[in-house]
């Protein structure tokens, strides 16, 4: 499938910045099962940014700002062609040994709670078990919004058994890893049929199976990762592969508008 | 009884080879002569103080660690033998480093339990697949040694991360030499004086390739309120380099800048003297205002350096420590030659049974303390104090392991009862650049409290000058 992409976000200070700094995570990731046909970040005011990696194989884009400015916008936009692979995640060069996801980060690390949504799973080979799980998440925590932020850790969320899709995805890293599955954060775009829809800025998690790799699982939507998702960046946890860190100095009263549009085209000769 | 480094062990009280000149000295010395002297060092330690000092009289008072005016002395011989071990140590545990933060052989290989790393607070994911210049995570370390007969030293320690202290080697040195310059004239002992300029050249040797002009250093300090900010400005001023805090660097498209009269300069080399978590807040904790945003970003990308490197205190975590022979062994191919003090881990539940039993005779330590605090002496505590740690213990057994008590070797120090034996310890310093520096000797703490195996400075310790004779 063939997805365009427009993802924009604008910072407004009510008081002009004096310095701003961006860390961005938002070019798709290349495997089999997605090509980048094209793809571009652009920053106003215009700066340069600068490409680089960090340390779980991520593209980055470093820009700095230093000179009065009354906001920033960051435009990520471009084409991929996506395909179905089951969830299945191959063609990634792996540059992190594996014992690495089985971290705990502060937003990851398992609780009573957690331990016990996993040991209460019929013990099975890793794929059923993983599905398994994904489904209990689902039924434990409602997709809500506006009820966990960004700083919600995996715990917190499922004792609220409400979330979003960050929540779904902590409470599945932090529940596998406990069992000693490697597993990891993933952030990309989601295209969905209805245009409507508000979610398109998504997450989702992959986890370790042996003889597959790594595989995709979409706790927040019950499914393994289909042509409909689009892949950018994966961490341990969101922090690690947040799309945007950035700080600013001065520039009081900062807003934030984040808008995304996600749309099927077709290929053209 | 302890060994001591003036007159070695038993009755005999004959004295060792490398003190004879000292024994002289000091037998010609009244006790209200040292005293004098002892006065004499206080005053001029105050002065120095107040003259580098940018702060007032209070934060001054605050730094003055006691110094004792006998020495403590190493023969030329021993110290090769010190050095030897020390190079071998800070080599094996720099080429860990590399290795924990790339392909992860000593985890693949079993020597290092896996967990011990991988979910360690000091092991940095951020430092994943970072190439530091040289190859070098820890560029200056200090070792902490304690001798317990006289030729038994163990490591109790390794300082990778920001090691402190150096200053106090360097001006109890200076101390020493002013109050007391015959002493110098009759034994040859070998300067540190070159540190800084070595400190200096270590730095540079780290910069980052292919600059045209010469490397551009600072040290980045938290500020005046730390309690190490002495040594910071110390440091800076007597490398002739720029101490600076956050608000004086600003990331730039080019680099890390640092802001001048003359506009912005770029930054090649940051010796920082702050935590890892608060270096920068685009990468590390969000909420830190002492980071310079951006510095990380440049130094994975090559164009500044971090000294020491950020996650380098994954190699002195105490946790990590009981392992060191096994990574010295993996890394070098051969036996460590600094012994490690017999370590038991509480996470093992026989070692927390054999613990438990004997908390009276052991030292018991929280794996990731430091500073003498939140530690157990078993044969200097009360019964109350050694009950109430056992609770702690047993309530989260694998934050602690445990230790004998060693027996500290003693040295000659002036104490309110005259010339005593007072219990020491010795921080050498190393530098590793394009090649390693060691400065010859190091710092000696000495605990003024008699009977006390405590040194830390914030536990009532205080410091010696310490000498290294040259052949």
């Amino acid at each position: 499938m063939r997805i365009v992409v427009e993802h924009r976000t604008r910072y407004r200070y009510e008081a002009p910045a004096a310095y701003s700094a961006q860390l961005l995570r938002l070019t798709p990731a290349v495997f089999d099962g997605q090509k980048v046909i094209d793809w571009k970040v652009d920053s106003q005011p215009a700066t340069p940014l600068r490409e680089g990696r960090d340390g779980f194989g991520n593209i980055t884009h470093f820009l700095t700002v230093n000179r009065p400015h009354e906001g920033i916008e960051i435009v990520a936009s471009g084409t991929v062609e996506t395909a179905d692979t089951a969830g299945v995640v191959a063609g990634l060069s792996e540059v992190v040994p594996l014992a690495v996801y089985l971290r705990h980060t502060p937003l990851t690390e398992p609780d009573a709670a957690i331990s016990a949504l996993a040991e209460a799973l019929p013990a099975s080979e890793r794929v059923p078990w993983l599905h398994a799980l994904m489904a209990a998440i689902r039924e434990r925590v409602a997709y809500v919004t506006g009820v966990t932020g960004t700083e919600t850790t995996a715990a917190q969320a499922l004792a609220a058994g409400q979330g979003v899709c960050q929540d779904h995805a902590h409470i599945f890293i932090a529940a596998a890893r406990q069992a000693g599955v490697p597993a990891r954060y993933v952030t990309g775009y989601l295209f969905l049929d209805d245009p409507d829809h508000a979610v398109a800025h998504h997450a989702w998690t992959e986890a370790w199976v042996a003889g597959l790799g790594w595989v995709g699982f979409d706790a927040a939507n019950g499914v393994c990762p289909t042509e409909h998702h689009v892949r950018l960046a994966a961490a341990l946890d969101a922090r690690y592969a947040a799309p945007i860190r950035g700080m600013h100095r001065g520039g009081a009263g900062e807003s934030l508008a984040v808008e995304v549009k996600v749309q099927q085209t077709t290929p053209q000769q | 009884m302890a060994f001591d480094e003036m007159h070695g062990r038993g009755r005999s009280r004959r004295c060792r080879t490398p003190y004879r000149a000292m024994a002289t000295w000091l037998d010609g010395q009244t006790s209200e002569q040292l005293t004098t002297r002892r006065q004499q060092a206080e005053a001029l330690f105050h002065r120095t103080g107040i003259t580098f000092a940018v702060y007032g009289t209070e934060e001054a008072e605050e730094r003055l660690i006691p110094f004792d005016i006998i020495p403590r002395v190493l023969s030329a011989a021993e110290w090769r033998r010190l050095a030897a071990g020390i190079e071998q140590r800070v080599r094996a545990l720099n080429a860990f480093m590399y290795d924990i933060y790339h392909r992860q052989e000593i985890l693949r290989a079993g020597r290092v339990p896996a967990d011990i790393v991988i979910q360690n607070a000091a092991f940095l994911p951020e430092m994943l697949n970072v190439d530091p210049p040289r190859g070098i995570y820890s560029h200056i370390i200090g070792v902490d040694l304690v001798r317990t007969a006289e030729n038994e030293f163990f490591v109790l320690e390794d300082n990778t991360r920001t090691p402190s202290g150096v200053s106090y080697m360097l001006e109890n040195r200076e101390t020493m030499m002013h109050m007391a310059p015959d002493l110098f004239s009759r034994n040859r002992v070998a300067p540190v004086e070159q540190y800084p300029e070595e400190l200096r050249a270590t730095l540079e040797s780290v910069a980052p390739a292919g600059l045209d002009r010469d490397p551009v250093i600072v040290v980045l300090t938290p500020g005046e309120h730390n309690s190490a900010y002495f040594e910071h400005s110390f440091l800076a001023d007597r490398m002739g380099v720029e101490l600076v805090e956050a608000h004086d660097l600003v990331s730039t498209e080019t680099g890390v800048m640092m802001k001048t009269t003359q506009g912005l300069r770029q930054v090649d080399v940051v010796y920082r003297r702050i935590d890892d978590s608060f270096l920068d807040p685009l990468a590390f904790r969000p909420d830190s205002v002492i980071g310079v945003p951006g510095l990380f970003e440049h130094y994975r990308a090559g164009r500044v350096t971090i000294v020491n490197a950020p996650g380098s205190g994954i190699a002195d975590d105490k946790s990590i420590y009981t392992y060191v022979p096994e990574i010295i062994e993996f890394y070098t191919g051969r036996p460590s030659i600094l012994k490690n003090v017999l370590t038991w881990r509480c996470r093992r539940p026989d070692d927390l049974a054999y613990v438990l039993e004997h908390l009276p005779e052991l030292v018991v330590k929280e794996v990731h303390g430091s500073g003498g605090y939140g530690m157990l002496i078993g044969p200097t505590s009360s019964r109350a104090q050694i009950e109430a740690f056992r609770a702690k213990v047993v309530a989260d057994p694998a934050r602690y392991i445990a230790q004998p008590t060693l027996e500290l070797s003693t040295c000659p120090t002036v104490t309110d009862e005259g010339v005593a034996p007072r219990h020491v310890d010795l921080r050498p310093f190393v530098l590793l650049g394009d090649r390693m520096r060691l400065a010859p000797g190091g710092l000696t703490r000495v605990a003024l409290k008699k009977g006390s195996l405590v040194v830390n400075s914030s536990q009532g310790g205080g410091t010696k000058d310490t000498w290294v004779l040259e052949d």
